[in-house]
């Protein structure tokens, strides 16, 4: 049985405009029934699968991100919805803005738009259960782990340097 | 034990998550059409449970996966006895004991929701175990005994001689089942914080077994509820069924309709219940056997 035919997801909102995270909770409303695909919207971290983040991280929010992400069991995707999510958007140049999800943890979906069209959500959320099917086949061969976003801090500071 | 004892126990040790986990997967297509939604397909609890065993085990301290073990276990042994024939009574303590552990295990998390959870749970037991403890007490006063492969051998359903304490049964299988309106401790429906609360601090095969014993527990009551109906004909058992499912159609039902209680008025509403249904069933059984 895949992993993909009961992805649990989690929404958080970072800097968000409330754009995306409108259609967001539009496209998980018992309207469109998500749920016949087997999605619940858990908003528990420890029972998801997918952690779906919309708008920019912010000085005073990255930890709560940081937090939500370790938080999640592996196997675990990233998507981050909207292009505030992918690289900060309008908001980039605030001061209190870091940029997009992946300033403070891996992203493995990028779904941009301002807002994020429904389509484009849907198209993302397809890919995202690509990746948990082939992060969970990792997991159960070779012992996959995610990165923990200390370890990705790491990382990034590594790629700096070089 | 005789043959078709340890075939009936060896059926519920074997089958009761798939049949369980059916029943929960025709409640969510119900759920959803009584909504005007598709819902997801019958297997989708059963999916549900085998991803939450592949997913990393993760547990926020050691003890959480002792506690959540033993739950599971006693959860599975209470319904054990039961369907082995045992002692009513011996398997409602057993149950209790479960319970306790997986309140337990939320409080050793140590974490704001948990505990919540953790004590509306423990209202809820305050709520339901009365009703579970008279039944009991029922059982022997309309069959002069508490082992259940005797109280199956009677010539009338023991609903008949026991119809209050059916209606307090009842009444707290909706807590069991976790139905709104009494859904405080945890939910099965997509929830978080506190109406998560118990559940919520239990991550990947950790939570998958607290749902397993879920569904042991789930088969258990249904069984109480069969037990209700079955006589020493053999035919009784279909009667049986028909009621088990009508009841979880019930259940279903009253989970769409009612919107959820503060927990005063589940604890007042179950005791009174408890009070009129069961103990005026109990004097009235008790006035007719002297």
């Amino acid at each position: 049985m895949r992993i993909s035919k009961s992805p649990w997801l989690l929404h958080y909102d970072g800097s968000s405009c409330n754009g995306c995270d409108i259609e967001v909770l539009a496209a998980t409303t018992p309207r469109f029934d998500v749920e016949r695909f087997g999605i619940i919207n858990t908003g528990n971290p420890r029972h998801a699968d997918i952690f779906l983040c919309t708008g920019g991280v912010n000085s005073q929010n990255q930890d709560v991100v940081r937090q939500i992400y370790d938080q999640m069991p592996d196997p675990k995707v990233v998507l981050a919805c909207g292009i505030c999510a992918c690289d900060g958007g309008i908001f980039k140049e605030c001061y209190n803005i870091l940029g997009g999800t992946d300033t403070v943890i891996p992203v493995d979906v990028y779904v941009p738009g301002c807002a994020v069209r429904p389509e484009a959500l849907i198209d993302g959320v397809v890919k995202a259960l690509k990746i948990l099917d082939e992060k969970a086949d990792k997991m159960k061969h070779g012992g996959y782990r995610s990165l923990t976003s200390a370890e990705y801090a790491e990382k990034l500071k590594e790629g700096e340097n070089a | 034990m005789t043959i078709t004892g340890t075939a009936v126990l060896l059926i519920y040790l074997i089958l009761t998550p798939f049949i369980v986990c059916g029943f929960s997967g025709v409640d969510r297509v119900v759920t959803a059409r009584m909504q005007g939604r598709k819902g997801p397909g019958l297997m989708q609890p059963w999916y549900d449970l085998v991803k939450l065993f592949s997913k990393e085990t993760t547990s926020v301290n050691d003890i959480q996966k002792i506690l959540v073990m033993a739950h599971c276990f006693f959860a599975i042994f209470s319904g054990a006895i039961f369907f082995a024939g045992g002692d009513i009574l011996l398997v409602l303590f057993a149950l209790t004991m479960a319970e306790v552990f997986l309140i337990l295990a939320a409080y050793s998390a140590n974490a704001a929701y948990s505990e919540i959870g953790a004590q509306r749970e423990l209202i809820q037991m305050m709520a339901y175990e009365p009703i579970t403890l008279l039944t009991a007490v029922g059982f022997y006063l309309s069959a002069g005994t508490f082992r259940v492969d005797e109280l199956i051998q009677g010539d009338l359903p023991l609903i008949v001689k026991m119809p209050g304490f059916f209606i307090g049964f009842y009444y707290i299988l909706i807590i069991k089942f976790r139905k709104s309106p009494f859904d405080l401790a945890t939910s099965h429906h997509a929830h978080q914080e506190v109406i998560k609360g118990l559940t919520g601090d239990l991550s990947g095969p950790v939570y998958g077994f607290s749902e397993l014993a879920e569904l042991y527990e789930e088969m258990l009551m249904l069984g109480i509820s069969g037990l209700f109906f079955i006589t020493s004909n053999p035919l009784s058992f279909i009667w049986a069924f028909v009621a088990v499912i009508i009841i979880l159609f019930s259940m279903s039902l009253i989970d769409n309709i009612f919107p959820r209680v503060k927990w005063e008025v589940l604890l007042t509403t179950a005791w009174i219940v408890t009070l009129f249904a069961g103990g005026g069933n109990l004097a009235v059984l008790g006035a007719v056997g002297k």
